[in-house]
């Protein structure tokens, strides 16, 4: 049996509340809060980008796992905001945890769907026997693009997952994937900002996709919602997962410990990850724990997953999320978030 | 700016804070090198440095050398590292009127700068407080 | 070893000289100092300059200057050990002199540093620091002087308002040299309320980017009586270096290298400190000229704030310090700043200082410094 012997997330302190990015555009700010169900969101400092969260993110799983990170045989990171267009993120990551150079690595991207992915390859190899430990990181700075809709929730952070065999804090029982062809959100080579098709990223995309997954898994594991202690649903706002966990019947109790979003937004690859690490971290030994992402694209990830006895042992070897989340929060106001997020047009 | 191969020779320092420890007196020097300060002799093993400790002095840089030109004004501080070890690095993630000698600090991979919007990206280590 | 005399100096107007090259700056000041010694042959020259490659794209200085000053084709070398690339030509033209090799040797320092922009000039600067472990944080000099200050303050409680008054002296003296690129006198208030570079220091606690040149002749003492030229020997020589980087350092607020350059330079000399009558340092900071106080053993160590606050180094101090006006006032070509500092003490010695003149100077001692006291250049002079 392969899983997870150890789990770090990583959150920048900077937030910007909607109500600040609103003002400059001229929007309506509860509306916006309402209708996304979206407060704040995180903002990257201007020397932290995927790179620099996912090496501690990390840092923090290889503390929970307790293992030489030389023996780490695969290093997997996905992200949408990979700082250069051509050279791997993952082999800065690799470097930075010690795991170069009897290590594979591939930076991956599909979307929201990138960190998520690197588990199922992660996880695969493992089980597999071609490698005895690897890691899967979900890193994203994703852009929104000033005054769109995509801006209140734009935000950054990372998680990352080491899959092993022996000393698991949870195993990994089921995994399943549900991929069709779906130009619902993409940004073109040399486009500084992503497009998106606005109401048809919804139900056709999202609901589609998570559904299909979800259903998909439940089918293939002959399990039902009521099986699960939790379900971890892809953010990219706050009322699509409590929308879809609704339509699947799961209820928000199930569904609140991994529900970051509204204090988060979207941390693209991060995001379903993040929403793991917190329930992870508040998980009992037993507990049943259904992730699903979503990358547009379009495609979905599901894992099924049990909590060991572990978790006590390793759970605060390093940083909560929820604590990353709720404290130490520096608020930002738009001038310096577009300064950071180099919105503003400088002098070559 | 660093050349590309001038930044890559650092990266186990930058990156995993490779130091040297004299096998003769146990003289931990960062960067590693061939003679011991202390003690003359010339064989070291490779240790990492400690993850955090506390600064000795600081400073806030308002006028910066023309790769940092975007970033000014930032904190710099001298910390002696729980392993006694004395490191220069920026201080981020503090509020400029938290600065004190005896903070503590940890370390954190954070990008330095980089040459341009076309260039090499540049990461190390800088402080963060505790 | 042979003594070794100044018979000529020579030193033009500081500051931002827009029309004027680095070779014509050189030129034109070691003009005036073969002038004023009187000599016709030159042995060999020495150039300290710190980086005219960085600054104006030109290496191989030293034959340059030489070709330029139509003195080829005569020996010179250029040297470098940052801000005291000047005290270091000094050094080397006078183990040329002393151990017999030359006669007759032209000494100079030159910078030219405002064809750069000033991030480019802070950057150039910075290269005397610890370029992959300073300079990659995005460390500059004042920001390592910074440090050293806050250091000092929080161990000996020196105050804002005691660097201040370092500032503030060497501007009444520097309002006194006509050459000087500031010749100004200034306010503590206006130190306190001027622009902050880095944390505690201001702009006004901090020496300028400057262009300019000095030049001196050093020849055998004994050719310098025959010529019955007024002989200031040069007494003694003293060089030390310490590790690069600040954070090496056993003592952030401690500058070893000073301490033991000035050590030998006074052995050489046969002298003690206190019977030195005026001293020429380093105060490429306003903490720096407080610590090399300190360093020199005019204070006890931790007292250098207080010292200048009761006026102990000003000009009719008990050791007057820096009359030329210092880096601050004077201006810091950086490799020039050594020779100044040379040419300075030999007016002094001389009688030749105007109204910055310190009564019956017999003695006097120069402390050229490069980076954070990475390396310390002393020369003690005696007039005869």
């Amino acid at each position: 049996m392969a899983g997870i012997i150890g789990y770090g997330a990583y959150i920048p302190r900077n937030r910007i509340r909607v109500e600040e990015i609103a003002k400059v555009w001229g929007a309506d700010a509860p509306s916006f809060k309402k209708g996304l169900m979206l407060e704040e969101k995180s903002v990257p400092s201007p020397d932290q980008d995927t790179i620099t969260m996912a090496v501690e993110g990390s840092k923090r799983a290889l503390k929970r796992a307790g293992i030489d990170p030389r023996e780490i045989g695969a290093v997997y990171i996905g992200s949408e905001s990979h700082p250069y267009a051509v050279k791997p993120s993952g082999t800065i990551l690799a470097e930075a945890i010690g795991a170069t150079p009897a290590v594979h690595t591939a930076d991956l991207e599909f979307a929201c769907k990138a960190g998520t992915e690197g588990m199922f390859v992660a996880l695969n190899l493992v089980r597999a026997g071609a490698v005895k430990y690897a890691l899967a990181v979900g890193a994203d700075t994703s852009q929104g693009a000033p005054g769109d809709a995509l801006e209140y929730s734009a935000a950054a952070g990372a998680a990352a997952f080491l899959f092993g065999k022996e000393r698991l804090v949870a195993e990994i029982l089921e995994t399943y994937s549900y991929t069709t062809d779906m130009p619902d959100f993409w940004r073109r080579e040399y486009q500084y900002y992503p497009q998106h098709g606005g109401r048809f990223t919804g139900e056709p995309a999202y609901f589609a996709h998570v559904t299909g997954s979800a259903r998909g898994i439940m089918s293939k594991a002959g399990m039902k919602p009521a099986d699960f202690r939790y379900v971890v649903f892809h953010q990219p706002n706050g009322k699509f997962p409590l929308r879809v966990g609704e339509m699947l019947g799961f209820t928000r109790k199930q569904i609140e410990p991994g529900w970051l979003v509204s204090k988060l937004g979207n941390t693209y690859s991060g995001s379903s990850p993040l929403g793991l690490t917190a329930t992870l971290d508040i998980a009992a030994a037993g507990d049943m724990i259904l992730l699903v992402s979503y990358g547009s694209g379009a495609g979905s990830d599901s894992f099924i997953i049990r909590v060991t006895e572990r978790i006590d042992e390793v759970r605060d070897l390093a940083p909560r999320t929820r604590t990353l989340l709720d404290t130490n929060k520096v608020y930002l106001e738009y001038g310096v978030y577009a300064k950071y997020r180099r919105k503003i047009r400088k002098a070559e | 700016m660093p050349t590309p191969s001038r930044y890559w020779r650092e990266i186990p320092q930058r990156y995993r804070m490779e130091a040297g420890k004299c096998k003769a007196c146990g003289f931990v020097v960062f960067p590693p090198r061939a003679v011991c300060p202390a003690c003359g002799a010339r064989e070291f093993v490779t240790v990492r440095l400690a993850d955090g400790g506390k600064l000795l002095t600081y400073t806030i840089i308002r006028v910066p050398p023309q790769p940092f030109e975007d970033q000014a004004p930032y904190a710099v501080g001298i910390a002696e590292l729980d392993d006694g070890v004395k490191l220069t690095a920026q201080v981020v993630d503090c509020d400029f009127a938290d600065l004190k000698v005896g903070l503590r600090v940890r370390l954190e991979f954070r990008k330095l700068s980089e040459e341009g919007a076309a260039g090499v990206i540049y990461y190390g280590y800088k402080f963060v407080p505790e | 070893m042979r003594d070794v005399a100044i018979i000529g100096v020579g030193m033009t107007k500081w500051g931002e000289l827009w029309e004027k090259s680095l070779r014509t700056i050189f030129t034109e000041t070691a003009l005036l100092a073969i002038e004023d010694a009187g000599v016709d042959k030159i042995d060999s020259m020495v150039v300290g300059c710190m980086s005219s490659g960085l600054f104006v794209g030109q290496e191989h200085l030293a034959s340059l200057l030489a070709d330029d000053l139509g003195r080829t084709p005569v020996p010179a070398a250029r040297v470098e050990s940052a801000c005291s690339s000047g005290g270091l030509a000094l050094r080397q033209g006078f183990i040329e002199v002393a151990s017999g090799m030359s006669d007759v040797v032209l000494v100079g320092g030159v910078e030219k540093m405002t064809d750069v922009t000033g991030c480019e000039a802070t950057y150039a600067l910075g290269t005397a620091a610890d370029q992959e472990y300073e300079g990659y944080h995005g460390l500059t000099f004042p920001g390592l002087y910074a440090m050293m200050a806050v250091a000092h303050m929080h161990r000996y409680g020196t105050t804002r308002e005691q660097l201040a008054m370092v500032a503030v002296k060497n501007h009444d003296n520097g309002s006194r040299n006509p050459l000087a690129q500031f010749p100004f006198k200034i306010t503590v208030d206006g130190v306190l309320n001027s622009v902050l570079v880095a944390d505690p220091l201001r702009i006004l606690d901090c020496s300028p980017i400057t262009d300019g040149a000095a030049a001196v002749v050093l020849v055998p003492a004994d050719m310098a009586r025959k010529l019955k030229k007024p002989v200031v020997r040069i007494a003694g020589s003293g060089q030390a270096t310490d590790t690069i980087a600040l954070a090496s350092r056993k003592d952030l607020t401690w500058l070893e290298s000073t301490y033991i350059a000035a050590g030998k330079a006074l052995a050489m000399a046969g002298r003690k400190i206190d019977e030195i009558d005026l001293f020429e340092v380093h105060d490429c900071f306003t903490i720096a000229e407080i610590m090399v106080t300190e360093a020199l053993g005019l204070v006890e160590k931790g007292r250098g704030g207080k010292a200048v606050e009761e006026g102990l180094t000003a000009r009719d101090g008990r050791f007057p310090v820096n009359p030329s006006g210092g880096l601050k006032a004077k201006g810091h070509p950086v490799g020039a700043t050594g020779v100044a500092q040379t040419v300075e003490i030999v007016k002094q010695l001389r009688g030749q200082a105007g109204d910055r003149q310190i009564k019956g100077a017999k003695r006097g001692l120069a402390q050229n410094m490069g980076g954070t006291g990475g390396s310390s250049v002393v020369h003690v002079f005696e007039a005869e």
